[in-house]
């Protein structure tokens, strides 16, 4: 008899299968329940538009001047609404990124605030008291364990409810994602670490980020349940992360979930794909287009039509008008702005230097 | 009262606190089942649950990260980073996400906690242990910093910063931590922040300092003594908030000041002393201002460590070259 000393953990060699509920053609597959009320469809189908519209007006009056660098969210509209729509906004804390908005709209983030964080207004930073959103996160992975502590303060106090940290994949190459898997697994914390794969960061391929096949396979390190998802399909993101939040409330811990989709416009207004993206690819995934794909589903059903659509967009676009005409006329912050929310109260040399900057000490 | 140790003091004052209020969690490496490797938390699990004194995975990022988290659900979490050099491990949780929340959410989420860290040398601890950190964090704006000397000082700066609405570093000096020894009421008191205090009073020149250099100022005050020379001794307590009209008329009296600490002397907090002091204490000075530090080089090895940090010699030669004429 011999030992046998070969590794006893091997990994994959092929991705899996995402789960999927509708094809891109908006069929509905063999064998799958839509779980959402048609009600959820209508409102995540309106989430997804005006994301992608209010995306649009942000870029355009970047390339104006009147807007600095952010991040759009295009192409993956569907994998932040489908998750958003599973949670409860009273119980339930998100916890983004930064390409997230239909998220946090369905959430209770106030667009007009989003709109002032946009045009870079320092009280666009501020959140009302009752919403359980976090503010943006720029430092990548850093909201990761911020989530784990919402969750597990919840649990540790017995609330029924769940965190959802937002991330991509290029954060997942963090340590803050490693740390907070980690310490999420050994606390059975109930948050749902969602990965919106979009294959870039910045110009680095999804394949440069890590070996392996699936970055939903790594949740098994760490002790918990690991899900790949076509992020482009409205309905199965919703299945999957309602699921994972049962698992939490439960009292089952953490779920990984990756998101498959992709970043159909730049990193940020100051990125230029045309150096790293091959224009097929992206050709590719147009015609995975999550909003079209509910479109057909529900004109499918014909609950849906062209003329309801380019309804919707006016009535959209009429709406983004106002938002950012009432935002641009507000003042872009005064002087002593940067001296406020330091401390509850403001230090000695904070008062000399307030004084000194608005003029009114020598 | 009772004469109690730095360690005893901050056991006692983190156990008074679990007691008072419900919200307060203790959390960190080691500081349950072992009660801290320097017993910091000994006893306290077993008396207030594992649940509320918790051991976690050895990870700092995540430590203060989720902590920040438990925070705003309504905890009030009383972290111990193990060594101070382990804080560059969480860097940019402390310096990023918990110092600038109150102020990026425009007061939306502030964050009461507190992050217990010891720090400085002269202990023999391997690499990466003993750095001090304050002038780093002190550039971290939205962090208090506090840095007692005393075990009195020690409780009661440590019941106000857990108590106090902002996040608070509380460095705590490790060499201190039993060979200080002082009497400490045994209730509930609190050590306001941005109040120095003078430990020695003198007439000659004032020396400011803080926390694990404390005793190293007062022993080369009581050398000078013995020469004739009256040495004030100051200890800053808080560096942020900083006591500055105490500072500014501290050093008034006496005309001199030497500012010395334990971290090098590159862009340290004594920079930032004497910077005060020049622009508000410039028409009372009588000589140059003089920093004793550590040198500008990386924190030795063990063999060489007292050589590195300042002692009571070089605090003496400095205090004679501002006296002369």
């Amino acid at each position: 008899m011999t030992v046998d000393t070969s590794p006893q953990f091997k990994p994959a060699t092929a991705a899996v299968e995402p789960i999927r509920l509708v094809d891109e053609g908006g069929t509905l597959l063999p064998g799958a329940e839509p779980a959402l009320p048609m009600q959820k469809i209508f409102e995540g189908l309106r989430l997804m538009m005006f994301a992608r519209a209010f995306d649009a007006k942000c870029f355009s009056l970047q390339r104006q001047g009147k807007l600095g660098t952010f991040a759009p969210m295009v192409g993956q509209e569907a994998a932040s609404a489908g998750s958003a729509l599973a949670l409860d906004k009273a119980l339930d804390w998100i916890v983004p990124q930064y390409r997230e908005l239909p998220a946090q709209l369905h959430h209770g983030h106030p667009v007009e605030l989003i709109a002032r964080y946009r045009l870079g207004h320092p009280e666009g930073g501020s959140l009302p008291a009752n919403v359980r959103v976090l503010q943006y996160q720029i430092s990548l992975a850093a909201q990761l364990p911020h989530a784990v502590g919402l969750a597990w303060g919840m649990k540790l106090k017995g609330e029924p409810g769940v965190s959802i940290a937002y991330l991509g994949d290029g954060a997942s190459s963090e340590g803050d994602f490693h740390e907070s898997c980690n310490l999420a697994g050994v606390v059975k914390a109930p948050v749902i670490f969602f990965i919106q794969n979009n294959q870039w960061a910045i110009s680095t391929p999804r394949e440069m980020q890590s070996r392996v096949c699936d970055l939903a396979a790594r949740a098994a390190g760490y002790g918990f349940c690991g899900v790949s998802v076509d992020g482009n399909d409205l309905l199965a993101v919703h299945k999957v992360t309602e699921q994972a939040r049962a698992r939490g409330l439960a009292g089952e811990g953490p779920t990984l979930i990756e998101a498959h989709t992709y970043r159909m416009w730049a990193h940020t207004t100051a990125d230029d794909p045309g150096r790293y993206v091959d224009e097929a690819v992206t050709a590719r995934w147009a015609k995975r287009d999550p909003i079209l794909r509910v479109q057909r589903y529900l004109a499918g059903l014909n609950a849906w039509s062209d003329e309801q659509a380019q309804a919707w967009q006016q009535d959209i676009a009429a709406e983004i008008e106002t938002i950012f005409e009432r935002a641009m006329s507000e003042s872009s912050g005064a002087p002593e702005d940067v001296f406020e929310h330091i401390f509850a109260q403001r230090t000695a040399s904070q008062e000399r230097q307030r004084r000194f900057d608005l003029g009114s000490e020598g | 009262m009772a004469e109690l140790t730095m360690i005893e003091a901050i056991r006692d004052a983190l156990a008074l606190e679990l007691a008072r209020d419900e919200r307060v969690l203790v959390m960190g490496e080691d500081v349950g089942h072992l009660g801290g490797v320097f017993r910091a938390t000994d006893g306290l699990r077993q008396r207030f649950s594992a649940r509320r004194v918790i051991d976690t995975p050895l990870a700092e990022s995540v430590i203060v990260g989720s902590a920040y988290g438990l925070a705003l659900t309504g905890f009030v979490p009383v972290v111990e980073i193990q060594f101070a050099g382990f804080t560059q491990n969480a860097f940019h949780q402390i310096c990023q996400q918990v110092a600038r929340s109150r102020f990026r959410t425009r007061g939306a989420h502030p964050v009461q906690m507190t992050i217990r860290t010891p720090f400085g040398g002269n202990v023999r601890t391997p690499e990466f242990h003993s750095d001090s950190m304050e002038a780093v964090f002190a550039q971290s704006t939205g962090l208090k910093i506090v840095m007692p000397s005393t075990a009195y000082d020690a409780k009661g700066l440590l019941l106000e910063a857990i108590r106090d609405p902002d996040p608070v570093m509380f460095f705590e000096p490790l060499r201190g931590y039993r060979s200080t020894r002082d009497e400490v009421p045994l209730g509930d008191y609190t050590v306001p922040f941005g109040q120095l205090r003078v430990v020695r009073e003198g007439t000659d020149v004032t020396l400011v300092t803080w926390s694990a250099s404390v005793p190293v100022a007062a022993a080369a005050a009581a050398q000078l003594a013995d020469e004739g020379i009256s040495v004030q001794v100051v200890d800053l307590r808080t560096l942020v908030p900083l006591d500055e009209a105490g500072l500014v008329a501290a050093v008034e009296r006496t005309g001199r000041c030497v500012v010395l600490h334990e971290g090098p002397a590159a862009a340290g907090f004594g920079a930032e002393v004497i910077a005060l002091l020049q622009g508000q204490a410039f028409y009372s000075l009588e000589a140059p201002l003089l920093r004793v530090t550590a040198p500008d080089v990386p924190y030795p090895m063990p063999g060489v460590e007292h050589h590195y940090i300042p002692d009571a010699d070089k605090v003496v030669r400095a205090v004679r070259s501002v006296l002369v004429d």
